[in-house]
């Protein structure tokens, strides 16, 4: 119960000023969840670090390149719609927390946050992801539901699994392109 | 290629599919010599696991030749002639690392389907359930092999297909079930189901040093069997079974007690017929009644040990029991990997030569038949091997 707690509390203290105000009213998509990968913290932070790798777990993302500085550049696509906007990287403190917040002009409202310790027992990293997209307005409202489905939380609760298996194995397991009977 | 694809209750059909390709670095393609059809595929041939699709390649138990390998399989060569275990092991997770290896976290594709069902990801499986990922089987001409930097076992030459290929699966789950009884000299063990994971498991309980080994069923030729690998036997006729094995054992009960059959046990008494009948209202996914019996059964401080496929909830669980009697429960998906060398190595010594299972020998176009077979253990079947590039019927 203490570990929880303490948990709860870093939470709080490290979260992102504006994760919270970036999903209006129930529009949009909120997501949360804390794993353990069998990796150094180093490691792992390193990873979510170089933001261009997003797009190989995260399948709603295209591309995320950064300008070299704090802005980050995002693209998302799916059944040929494509919604890109900015974001400004509000927190980047080595191995504890990565968070990001979409810039105001954005077409979509998006903020998120990595929470990063070392696992107890010497058995890798906790990683506590919180991420949230929601529609800015007008025509990328519709667009940005159409991308995101009514499945978007289970996406990116699969995207977290293939995640761990990227960094733990270097591959996503997989069975699309396997033979099956009936085709 | 040719395999057996599942198309429901009791249809199971071969048809020409694509071959299998390398999709991951890690995969491996085998081209199989022999493949067999297991007791737990009759779960599926039975319609009782959740999640099949119909097209689904069959089968986890197979061996072969590597002919394909991914840039990041070091250990193989096309040529190698290799088992595959059943379960899918990456070697790099928190559970690899233990050596509980068919807990693996990152094998399983449905990872998020099998959180939601079983609280935490379990390990995918070859031709089972697409809970456990829905990887394509080796009832089959080739099978890709995802994880072969970890899971296969190379077999050398002079070890024949037909006393290696139950590494894949039955001769360790027995192993295993065997092992956790936590067997001292002296222990006499009580073995429910003379099915081939049954008769693995009373053999291992031998080479692991039981003084006696007590089978139960009710199949003539899984008695005799059980009986040639040393065991006694007594046939099962409901509630008679405690009775006897209490008589049997001097009035103490069996020291360890393995229930080999599992989810279809098809008991005699009264829960037993309750069982069927909210097995077929989908009421309840498991039909205990061996598991009660065994619980019942085995001595004070005693173990219960559950190699048998269960699927889900059971229905009249008899946990006083377990209290009362302060008894140990142990199961789970067998540890493959674990087993594979030292399993080898006891083959390879003659202290054991898995081919004595054996009772068909078919080829993949007559698995079909295999299964109807196998399901109502007709022609004395107990084992049956498919040898899927036999071009005609081989027995």
């Amino acid at each position: 119960m203490k570990m929880a707690a303490r948990d709860e509390d870093a939470a709080r203290s490290t979260r992102p000023r504006r994760v919270a105000s970036a999903v209006k009213g129930g529009r949009g998509i909120t997501f949360q969840k804390t794993i353990t990968v069998n990796r150094p913290v180093q490691e792992v932070f390193s990873f979510w670090r170089h933001i261009e790798n997003l797009p190989r777990f995260m399948r709603f993302v295209q591309a995320v390149t950064s300008n070299g500085g704090n802005i980050t550049h995002w693209v998302v696509t799916t059944d040929g719609e494509k919604l890109e906007w900015d974001a400004e990287t509000i927190e980047a403190r080595a191995n504890e927390v990565l968070s990001w917040q979409s810039l105001p002009a954005a077409t979509v409202d998006s903020a998120g946050s990595i929470l990063f310790r070392p696992a107890a027992g010497n058995r890798g990293t906790v990683v506590k992801v919180s991420l949230s997209y929601a529609p800015a307005g007008g025509k990328s409202a519709a667009k940005l539901g159409k991308i995101l489905g009514k499945d978007a939380e289970a996406v990116m609760e699969e995207d977290l699994f293939r995640f761990k298996s990227l960094i733990e194995t270097g591959e996503i397991p997989t069975t699309e392109g396997q033979p099956h009977g009936g085709a | 290629m040719k395999a057996l694809c599942w198309y429901g209750k009791h249809d199971v059909r071969v048809e020409k599919v694509p071959d299998p390709k390398i999709l991951n670095p890690h995969d491996a393609i085998v081209k199989i010599t022999t493949s067999g059809i297991c007791g737990s595929d009759l779960h599926l041939y039975d319609g009782l696991i959740p999640r099949m699709e119909k097209g689904d390649i069959l089968g986890h138990e197979f061996m072969g030749e590597v002919v394909e390998t991914g840039p990041e399989v070091k250990n193989l060569n096309a040529g190698d002639r290799v088992v595959v275990p059943f379960t899918m092991s990456c070697g790099n997770c928190f559970y690899c690392q233990r050596g509980l290896w068919s807990l693996c976290d990152n094998t399983n594709p449905a990872a998020r389907e099998s959180e939601m069902m079983n609280g935490y990801v379990c390990a995918g499986l070859y031709g089972y359930s697409h809970l456990y990922g829905g990887y394509a089987g080796g009832q089959a001409q080739y099978a890709r092999v995802p994880f072969a930097n970890v899971g296969p076992i190379k077999i050398p030459d002079d070890i024949p297909d037909e006393k290696a290929i139950f590494l894949s699966d039955i001769f360790p789950t027995g192993y295993m079930a065997a092992e956790n009884c936590d067997i001292k000299g002296g222990d006499t063990i009580a073995v429910w189901g003379c099915g081939p994971v049954g008769q693995f498991a009373i053999r291992s309980a031998f080479l692991l040093g039981a003084e006696r080994v007590i089978a139960i069923d009710d199949v003539p030729e899984r008695l005799e069997m059980a009986r040639e690998s040393g065991a006694e036997t007594i046939i099962a006729d409901g509630e008679a079974v405690f009775e006897e094995l209490k008589e049997a054992t001097g009035g103490i009960g069996p020291d360890g007690c393995i229930d080999a059959v599992g989810m279809e046990a098809h008991g005699f008494t009264m829960d037993a017929r309750v069982d069927k009948v909210k097995q077929a209202m989908k009421l309840s996914m498991d039909r205990p009644t061996v598991l009660r019996q065994a619980l019942r059964s085995c001595r004070k401080g005693g173990t219960v040990s559950v190699p048998g496929v269960y699927g889900g909830f059971l229905d009249k669980f008899p946990f006083g029991l377990v209290v009362a009697k302060a008894l140990t429960i142990r199961s789970g998906q067998t540890h493959v990997q674990r087993y594979l060398r030292p399993l080898l190595e006891k083959i390879q010594k003659n202290e054991i030569d898995p081919s004595f299972v054996i009772t068909h020998r078919l080829t993949l176009d007559n698995a079909p038949i295999g299964y109807k077979a196998f399901l109502k253990k007709a022609d004395k079947c107990i084992k049956i091997v498919l040898k899927p590039h036999a071009l005609q019927q081989t027995e």
